[in-house]
């Protein structure tokens, strides 16, 4: 029924590992763009610009509301529709879940980070302009440090959430991990095994995440009783 | 020793000088014609009720917040809204708060050795020397490696005023300093703010320690509503207040 040997091969045969390696570099490519526009957008949510503020309440609440399956289609299928600007052929796959993954993170992240940037308290921005720092610097000495230390455990767990939904990048045939298995399953129709190595790896990644998380916190939480 | 504080002069402008300030917060107008004239080296102690502007009043100071109307000079510098007056000022004017403001995420050297890198462009290792040589002077020097978290309330307003005055003020704002400490605190913030009225510092400090304003002040200010009600010298504004509003609030003060 199981067949064991299989299943290890398919858990150290190079096609998952490639795989696992395409899900990782484009989960931390989204959530690194993402993070700095989210920081803008967030900042965004809190000024005093009535339609700074309309734009980024429009664009969470689309982004947020809308299923990510269907960004992803709209972007691989729609967008060449649009304009043949992205009929060329740098707009693969990859690039094309890169975008959809990134537009919808930014809406999520820049919540979170409004939400933290907001709690560090009005005082600090006040001491920190009393010494004559400047705007730029007390946000990105003063309340940055502050801001990530508050939203880590959040950013974290959308982190977790990222790396997982770009197996739905599986519909525009993007190798990722689970494409990978697909593909596995529909010569061999061996499902248990597959099914079985990519949740290794699925898990792996989530528990390394985990294992950081809780690391990068006790480093942040220094002088913080 | 590092030099700290100019020595008043004869010659060089008032510390501060407000001339008919009007401030408002939207519709609500606080600070009514307020104008004060605070001298090289004068320590000038405001009091008055909760909400009266004192805190606007100060605030108005180092531009934390913007006047409306009326003229502010410090140090010869007009406030307005050019950043590089503002600059100016705010690197002659030391503040220090009633919740302290230190950084949590920043050790207290840090806290003192920040603003001195990225404001005063001092290199690392002369900021931390300047930074000893005032938690030396504040009596909390084997502090600096720990967080503002692990302090008590005391011990971090004394590192707050450690951290202004590592920007050598000519001037220093204190915006009821005591206010949020247990009592048994109060007196070594205080000592600290004696001494340093002691080394010629211009101070303009909002407080309702009257034991304070008598051993210190060289002028006491009384506000209320936004506007300044009376001032005098300490003996004459605590011992013979010409406003009934200014006998009210001192004999509620004693009770
Ligand atoms: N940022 C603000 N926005 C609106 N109203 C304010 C603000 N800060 C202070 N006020 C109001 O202005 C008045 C004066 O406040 P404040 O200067 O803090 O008084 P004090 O320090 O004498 O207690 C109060 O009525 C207060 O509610
Ligand atoms: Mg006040």
């Amino acid at each position: 029924m199981f067949d064991f040997n299989l299943f290890l091969s398919a858990l150290f045969g190079w096609p998952l590992a490639k795989g696992a390696m395409l899900t990782v570099v484009l989960s931390l490519l989204v959530m690194s763009v993402s993070l700095v526009l989210g920081m803008a957008f967030g900042s965004a949510a809190g000024s005093k610009n009535k339609l700074l503020r309309f734009f980024v309440g429009a664009y969470v609440w689309l982004f947020r509301g809308a299923p990510a399956l269907l960004i992803l289609l709209f972007v691989w299928n729609g967008l060449p529709q649009i304009s043949p600007i992205f009929r060329a052929g740098w707009f693969t796959p990859f690039f094309a879940a890169f975008l959809a993954l990134t537009l919808i993170q930014i809406a999520y992240l820049s919540e979170i980070l409004r939400s933290a940037f907001d709690a560090v308290g009005k005082g600090q921005k006040e001491g920190a302009a009393a010494l004559g720092l400047h705007k730029w610097q007390i946000f990105l000495l003063i309340t940055l440090p502050q801001a990530l230390r508050i939203a880590m455990p959040a950013l974290v767990n959308e982190f977790i959430s990222l790396l997982k939904a770009t197996s739905l990048a599986t519909v525009i045939s993007l190798k990722e991990l689970m494409t990978i298995t697909q593909f596995a399953i529909a010569t061999s129709f061996r499902f248990l095994e597959w099914y079985g190595a990519a949740l290794v790896y699925y898990m792996a990644m989530v528990s390394v995440l985990t294992i950081v998380q809780s690391r990068i916190e006790r480093a942040l939480s220094k002088g913080h009783r | 020793m590092i030099e700290t504080f100019q020595l008043p002069d004869a010659q060089r402008p008032s510390a501060v000088e407000l001339s008919d300030v009007n401030k408002s917060y939207g519709t609500y107008h606080v600070l009514h014609d307020v104008s004060l004239k605070v001298g090289q080296g004068e320590r000038i102690v405001i009091c008055g009720p909760s909400g009266s502007g004192k805190s606007t009043l100060i605030r108005c100071i180092n531009r934390l917040e913007t006047h409306q109307s009326g003229t502010i000079i410090v140090n010869g510098v007009e406030l307005t809204g050019d950043s590089s007056k503002v600059d100016h000022v705010r690197r002659d004017v030391g503040m220090v708060f009633q919740h302290f403001n230190l950084f949590p995420h920043l050790t207290v050297l840090q806290n003192c050795t920040l603003a001195q890198r990225w404001v005063r462009k001092r290199p690392q290792s002369e900021a931390v020397d300047i930074a000893m040589a005032f938690l030396e002077r504040v009596r909390i020097p084997e502090k600096a490696h720990r967080y503002p978290g692990e302090l008590s309330g005391g011990q971090q307003q004394r590192v707050a005023i450690a951290r202004a005055l590592c920007m050598t003020p000519g001037i220093m704002l204190f915006d009821e300093p005591t206010s949020a400490l247990d009592p048994e605190m109060v007196k070594e913030v205080l000592d600290t703010m004696v001494g340093l009225a002691g080394d010629g510092m211009t101070m303009i400090c909002v407080t309702h320690e009257m034991g304070f304003a008598r051993q210190v002040a060289s002028e006491v200010v009384f506000m209320d509503e936004g506007r300044i009600i009376e001032k005098g010298v300490p003996e004459t504004l605590f011992g013979s207040p010409s406003h009934e509003r200014t006998k009210r609030f001192l004999s509620n003060l004693l009770h």
